[in-house]
């Protein structure tokens, strides 16, 4: 009899589990897998993150005073409205009132004090935003009024105030490297090194919050397998796929295509012969066909640029692909006249981490052949690409993609200045330099995007290097879900992502 | 006739190894003497073409043809493999020589040493030369050739060791024939049946570390192709373009198939 009782005791123990299972589990319509290629290894804080890959998850936790939108616009985030000094030195930002951070606490004018000083390497480590060296101090007006004071005046400053790296975080947090409290859109919960991250979303989010109440970030580093976790049905979404991936995934994906933001181009040192010489890298821009890499490497598929600005920026594109047309006989001219009628020889340096890359370096190579210049490609790590040709510019020519590092013009256009920091290219013209001293001297938008587009032709006009194009980058979406924005910079919103037809 | 087959029967490694060996370096050689086409000439129309009468074997992801890649691809690999097994070899001898005919301290330093080398997985002290050296083609055989040398040196020490107390070299030296002309006169030819054998192995063992080092991006640069080049470019099709990645490892397993057949059936004739 006992033994009876026992097993009913134990058939009733289990059934109670298992519904205690099913009850537990959340609602799986709204959850989604998503994967990343590689683990958030750096920081979780915000102001000491530098990959790119853990800054655009980031995104989705932290907020500043202003962010970016899906157009590349500054719209207000923890602030709701900023007004700026007659001097243009004193920036005061009005906090919204019903910001809340994860832990459930207000935003106050401390916490944003606080953030911004350590963000600007005040109070602590380095600043990764070097326009923030420029803060004299930060003030407390009141409850719902912060100061930022600065040396100079800079009407860039709000896009860096936009910036990942001066997010707002609470003042008395213990940890935010490993514990991140922001007033995202979606929260943080645990995260499993090489494994995954747990995100969910924030109920008590100011603006519109988000659609999926679940994130899992399952981390795919091995390039081999990502087609097959997607097949498999073990992640629902990817980002940054080649168009050879695309084409392998199973019908049950939507490929949405957009652009990478970045400008791909032929960089060339032109402080190394015979790049110092102007019709030397006309002829070579004659020389390549643009549209036949981007139908050899990619399916056609990519946005051809004519300089240094790609066209998603679209305030301050301008269209000059068609300043050098694929033009054999005058690039033979031009290399004549130059005194290179036989051609010469030069090496490319790629960074062997980047197949796109190596991929359009053989194809240039190829079609540079047909005027006689035999360029040869010479693979480097990524370390020693940065070491040597980014810092130490030691090298003839590389192909590459420059993207901006925050939603400003100058940061594609501030680097071919003379005596820029970051000119690796070593482009020297005094008219371009007298361009960048006019628009930081002008206040007026209107103008300072007239003389970006100027400072863009003189690029263009001086073939200042190869352009190539803006990368085309292919989401796969799996079809239960739908939203997937792109943003003209390297960021993921997951807030938009919606389940179809929720 | 019947005595040819006895001797098929009695060492079959050694003759398949010899004909599959000739048939793929013949392949191979051919194809790169007088395929028609420029192996890096590229075409956006003809993107994975299949295989036809123009294009025996199609073409990749740049519309080149892949025959003459491969053709291309694997004299330039077997090249490599020759000239750093040579490289293994000539070295190898000089150092074995020296150590096992003098024997003592000459000995006991470069064998040391030897060990030194021998003591390292040798794709990762290849690494370490290519990243000293820098990458290309002729400096993936200088850093092979010398990580192969310390093995040949250690057989060639070890016949020289049996040999130099045998009759003939005291003999020799008797008459008065000196010691250089001793070890490379009348010693060396007594090597060769065992130098002969591990020659070949070491051929083989040559042309995988070349396609290893080509795969992981550090032997020959694109655009010029080598076995290990073609595959590491294959790996990105290796679901809607099997036959690429399909093609070129058959080609390699086919080689050293081939050498490694060889070099046992020669083990055994020895």
């Amino acid at each position: 009899m006992s033994k009876m009782i026992k097993m009913l005791a134990l058939c009733a123990v289990t059934a109670v589990a298992l519904s205690a299972c099913s009850g537990g589990k959340p609602d799986a319509s709204s959850s989604i897998t998503i994967g990343i290629p590689q683990d958030l290894e750096d920081s979780l804080d915000p102001h000491e993150a530098v990959a790119a890959g853990t800054k655009e998850i980031l995104f989705n936790i932290y907020e500043g005073l202003l962010k970016p939108d899906e157009t590349g616009n500054l719209v207000p985030a923890v602030a709701s409205n900023y007004t700026i000094s007659e001097d243009g030195k004193t920036y005061s930002f009005t906090l919204r009132d019903d910001v809340k951070f994860h832990n459930g606490q207000p935003v106050t004018a401390e916490d944003v004090k606080y953030s911004i000083e350590k963000s600007a390497g005040m109070t602590g480590a380095q600043s990764l935003i070097s326009a923030f060296s420029n803060i004299e101090k930060v003030e407390i007006k009141d409850e719902k009024t912060v100061d930022i004071v600065l040396t100079e005046p800079d009407i860039d400053f709000p896009a860096y105030v936009a910036n990942l790296n001066a997010s707002i975080i609470p003042a008395d947090n213990k940890d935010p490297k490993t514990k991140p409290v922001g007033t995202g859109p979606y929260m943080y919960v645990s995260r499993s090194p090489q494994e995954n991250i747990i995100l969910k979303k924030f109920d008590e989010y100011w603006g519109e919050g988000a659609n999926i109440t679940d994130i899992t970030l399952k981390v795919i580093p091995n390039a081999d397998s990502i087609v097959m976790n997607l097949n498999g049905g073990s992640v629902d979404m990817f980002a940054r796929l080649t168009s050879t991936q695309t084409q392998q995934l199973s019908k049950n994906f939507n490929i949405l295509e957009g652009e990478m933001n970045l400008v791909q181009a032929v960089y060339l040192n032109h402080a190394v012969e015979p790049f110092d010489n102007v019709d030397v890298c006309r002829a070579l821009s004659y020389a390549v066909d643009v549209q036949n890499i981007l139908d050899l490497t990619s399916d056609g598929k990519g946005f051809p640029v004519g300089s240094s600005m790609f066209p998603s920026f679209a305030k301050y594109y301008v269209d000059l692909t068609d300043t050098y047309p694929t033009d054999i006989k005058k690039a033979k001219e031009l290399l004549a006249s130059a005194g290179y009628p036989d051609g010469f020889s030069f090496s490319i340096t790629v960074p062997s981490n980047y197949q796109p890359h190596i991929e359009a370096a053989q194809v240039v190579v190829e079609q540079l052949k047909k005027i006689g210049v035999t360029a040869d490609i010479k693979l480097v790590e990524w370390n020693s690409w940065l070491s040597d040709v980014y810092s130490g510019r030691q090298y003839e020519a590389t192909l590459i993609g420059v993207d901006a590092s925050s939603l400003t013009a100058s940061a594609m256009l501030d680097r071919f200045r003379s005596d820029a920091d970051n000119n690796f290219t070593n482009y020297s013209n005094k008219e371009y330099d007298d361009l960048c001293a006019k628009v930081r001297a002008e206040s007026s938008d209107e103008e300072r995007t007239k003389i970006y587009k100027d400072m863009e032709k003189n690029l263009a006009d001086n073939a200042a290097n190869i352009y190539i194009q803006d990368m085309a980058e292919f989401v796969a979406l799996s079809d239960k879900y739908e939203g997937y924005v792109f943003y003209p910079m390297y960021v993921q919103d997951f807030a938009k992502l919606k389940l179809k037809g929720q | 006739m019947k005595d040819l087959m006895f001797r098929i029967r009695k060492n079959p490694e050694l003759y398949t190894g010899a004909v599959i060996a000739a048939v793929i370096s013949f392949i191979l050689i051919a194809g790169f003497l007088f395929s028609p086409y420029d192996p890096n000439a590229m075409s956006a129309a003809e993107k994975f073409a299949a295989p036809s009468v123009s294009h025996l074997l199609g073409c990749d992801n740049f519309g080149r043809d892949l025959f003459t890649r491969l053709c291309v691809g694997g004299v330039t690999t077997l090249f490599i493999a020759l000239a750093t097994v040579s490289i293994g070899v000539v070295f190898g001898t000089i150092v074995g020589a020296f150590t096992g005919y003098y024997g003592g301290a000459v000995d006991e330093v470069l064998m040391r040493f030897n060990d030194a080398v021998l003591a390292f997985p040798s794709i990762l002290l290849a690494l370490v030369f290519i990243s000293v050296f820098g990458s290309g083609t002729f400096k993936v055989i200088i850093s092979l050739g010398i990580v192969f040398v310390p093995s040949f040196a250690r057989i060639v020490r070890g016949e020289y060791l049996r040999c130099r107390n045998l009759d003939y070299v005291r003999s020799a030296r008797l008459m008065g024939a000196g010691d250089l002309r001793i070890m490379f006169v009348h010693i060396l030819p007594n090597t060769f049946p065992v130098l002969l054998s591990s020659t070949v192995i070491g051929f083989n063992n040559a042309v995988l570390a070349e396609a290893s080092m080509s795969f992981l991006g550090i032997g020959v640069q694109p655009p010029d192709s080598s076995l290990g080049r073609m595959l590491s470019d294959a790996q990105a099709f290796l679901f809607s373009e099997p036959s690429y990645a399909i093609l070129t490892g058959c080609t390699i397993a086919v080689i050293v198939l081939g050498f490694s057949l060889l070099g046992e059936g020669l083990k055994k004739h020895a």
